[in-house]
């Protein structure tokens, strides 16, 4: 599965994007897998409020389902315009 | 409708010219403009804008067509820079064609309250002495609450 990370996500865990192998169930379940290998992701995944996802470019909630999924997003609220 | 997502910049007058033009039955054409703004203390060196290629272009795409289609709309266009930008420089437009100046108002209002925090685009402000990642604002959000 590809996950990108954008803004501040993408500099607190050093890298833009990157190729996970996982059986996670939800975003939620990835998440905890991540927290799981190395500090910068638990700095990064701290605070979920702070953060949002989106699922295949689209946004969703962090219990959304991962079955099927090619891409995960993760980056902070957006501010565009 | 039109949507374009770019690192160069746009000639507002020729973008503003072309998409006015050529229309028989739209009364009302609105356009906005929004600028890259100097912070308080007049020390912006660059804005830095990212984005995220691909959903970015399907966000607008989703936030247009949902315009287009709860307004009286003829057309709709919307242009957003991403990359290294200054002080000055036009980061962004939207403009909105309808039979009647309401509509094109109302269109024009929503699609930037929507691309402001629906879009996938984030900014970043460098000084000569910080860094900074532009926090969304809640009032933002809130802006969504009225449409």
């Amino acid at each position: 599965m590809d996950i990108l990370y954008f803004s501040w996500v993408r500099e607190r865990i050093g890298l833009p994007r990157e190729v996970v192998d996982t059986n996670a169930g939800t975003v939620l379940d990835l998440v905890e897998e991540l927290k799981a290998r190395e500090e910068r992701y638990v700095v990064a995944f701290s605070d979920l409020k702070a953060l949002r996802v989106a699922v295949d470019q689209e946004l969703t909630d962090f219990d959304a389902s991962l079955t099927g999924v090619r891409e995960v997003a993760f980056f902070p609220p957006m501010t565009g315009g | 409708m039109r949507i374009v997502v770019t690192s160069k910049p746009f000639d507002l007058g020729v973008e503003a010219e072309r998409f006015a033009s050529g229309h028989i039955d739209m009364g009302a054409i609105v356009t906005f403009t929004g600028v890259v703004r100097d912070l308080d203390k007049g020390n912006l060196e660059k804005l830095v804008v990212e984005h995220y290629p691909g959903m970015t272009e399907k966000a607008l795409e989703v936030i247009t067509t949902t315009a287009m289609s709860r307004w009286s709309l003829g057309d709709a266009l919307v242009i957003h820079r991403y990359g290294e930008l200054t002080k000055g420089d036009l980061i962004m437009m939207v403009a909105t064609a309808a039979p009647h100046r309401k509509d094109a108002f109302e269109a024009a209002e929503f699609l930037m309250d929507y691309l402001k925090s629906r879009a996938p685009f984030w900014k970043k402000e460098i000084t000569s002495d910080s860094t900074e990642w532009v926090s969304a604002k809640v009032e933002d959000e809130a802006a969504l609450s009225r449409w």
